[in-house]
């Protein structure tokens, strides 16, 4: 029953205040890596080089799916944005369904800004479907295809450290995120400027992906408080000897 | 056609939610039912990825890019592998070509692999003091030098004595502590990621 309520409350909320932002756009805090991602994003397309978007193995029959659909957010709103650039962005995944919407994410993103003529099908790639495959099947396409900025955004394992270490060899931009604990203590240890838990799912409001994701950033910092009322409630109430 | 997208998806998502809370017998049947066609469409979806990747290497092949011989490589072990199968099943011994593809070549290849992540570890943890001077990265590093000291097997037991289960107890607790924190947020973060794609306000599967 609570877990249905924090449901049904979470989302009431989310539409109140997605009604909201419609009028007033929040303010977000400065996060440093989604900064210098709005940067490269406009470096590239003057460039005439291409930006790597990097899905990750987020199956979406499991939890981990919710990364890859904050990475595939992410993607419409970036393919927006680059829809005028010479060389469209290229989006690999390590997963069939993933990289099935990722091509679908892409055309949407050419189709709303009314360039449907760049979209190439081969622009959405499955690179592999193991983690070491997928890994293998990535770095290529940071080495060979002119790609000045990497966004490496999803579910990850411990190959994120071999992505990573090709871009960096490459000398490129790198921008990298995953919701897998391991994935995030060897990005930390990687990246230049590391994103850390919840801040993946931050992305899409932080690339004005619209109201729906600044109103799901402060509701999450609203349940954020309850779980933390809740938690300090618990302990005081446990120290107390009163038990539920 | 895109409305019709939408309201499948978000139909099929409440159905399989209700159900979820609610296991009435109708709901859970429909809810299996509509996991079930999930999983053959996913099932199709790896047919299509797997076109999809030897269509993008054909193309590399055919306007002849830069290391496009890794493509004509991934392509005769992709048939070679199909032919494994198939030749198996045609002279009836099960999966034993199957079993000498995984393990003569794709194991190996793999553990490779994963030594080269090691020393890329090793590597990074080596620059990381060059790339970013704080507190929380000498945090970092000084507690992972802990606990690999605390955990390595050595011939004359625990690295640190007596002070080996308090490192581990001490550190334990806070490494416990942040990464529940991490999975919280996360969590919540996956939560609100799911309703809004429940609404149609994200629609990874087309349309506006």
């Amino acid at each position: 029953m609570l877990a249905l309520g924090i449901v049904v409350g979470s989302a009431i909320l989310l539409l109140i205040i997605t009604f909201l932002r419609r009028k007033s756009p929040a303010v977000l805090r400065r996060i440093e890596a989604y900064e210098r991602l709005n940067r490269v994003v406009g470096l590239s397309v003057e460039n005439g080089t291409r930006l790597h978007i990097s899905l990750g193995r987020g199956n979406l029959f499991t939890t981990r799916g919710a990364s890859a659909l904050a990475g595939l957010a992410m993607l419409r709103r970036l393919t927006e944005r680059t829809s005028m650039s010479d060389r469209p962005p290229i989006v690999t995944s390590g997963d069939a369904s993933l990289s099935i919407l990722s091509q679908d994410t892409l055309q949407a993103g050419y189709s709303a800004a009314g360039a449907e003529d760049q979209y190439r099908v081969n622009t959405g790639r499955l690179t592999g479907l193991t983690p070491f495959s997928y890994a293998a099947g990535t770095i290529p396409v940071t080495r060979d295809e002119a790609v000045s900025a990497n966004i490496v955004i999803g579910d990850f394992g411990a190959e994120a450290a071999l992505l990573v270490e090709a871009a960096d060899r490459e000398d490129t931009h790198l921008i990298a995120v995953s919701d897998n604990l391991s994935a995030q203590s060897i990005l930390y240890a990687s990246a230049q400027d590391p994103l850390i838990g919840e801040e993946l799912f931050a992305s899409g409001a932080y690339v004005g992906a619209g109201p729906s994701h600044d109103a799901s950033l402060q509701v999450q910092d609203v349940l954020r408080w309850l779980v933390i009322v809740a938690i300090v409630g618990g302990a005081v109430f446990k120290f107390w000897g009163i038990n539920f | 056609m895109r409305i019709l997208t939408a309201a499948i998806a978000m139909a099929s998502g409440l159905i399989v939610l209700v159900g979820y809370f609610y296991p009435l017998d109708a709901l859970t049947q429909l809810r299996i039912m509509l996991i079930d066609w999930a999983v053959v469409i996913a099932a199709m979806a790896v047919l299509v990825g797997v076109a999809n990747l030897i269509f993008v290497h054909m193309d590399k092949i055919r306007k002849r890019e830069k290391n496009s011989g890794y493509g004509v490589l991934l392509i005769m072990s992709l048939l070679a592998t199909v032919a494994a199968r198939v030749v198996g099943d045609f002279l009836k011994v099960g999966d034993m070509f199957m079993n000498i593809a995984v393990d003569a070549i794709i194991v190996p290849v793999e553990a490779s692999l994963m030594s080269i992540l090691a020393v890329t570890l090793v590597y990074s943890s080596i620059r990381l003091l060059r790339r970013r001077t704080d507190v929380m990265t000498v945090i970092f590093l000084l507690v992972a030098v802990l606990f690999l000291f605390a955990i390595m097997p050595t011939p004359f037991g625990p690295l640190l004595g007596g002070l080996n289960d308090y490192i581990l107890q001490l550190l334990g607790m806070f490494s416990r502590g942040g990464a529940r924190g991490l999975l919280i947020g996360i969590a919540l973060g996956t939560l609100l990621t799911g309703l809004r794609v429940l609404f149609g306000a994200d629609r990874p599967y087309g349309g506006n």
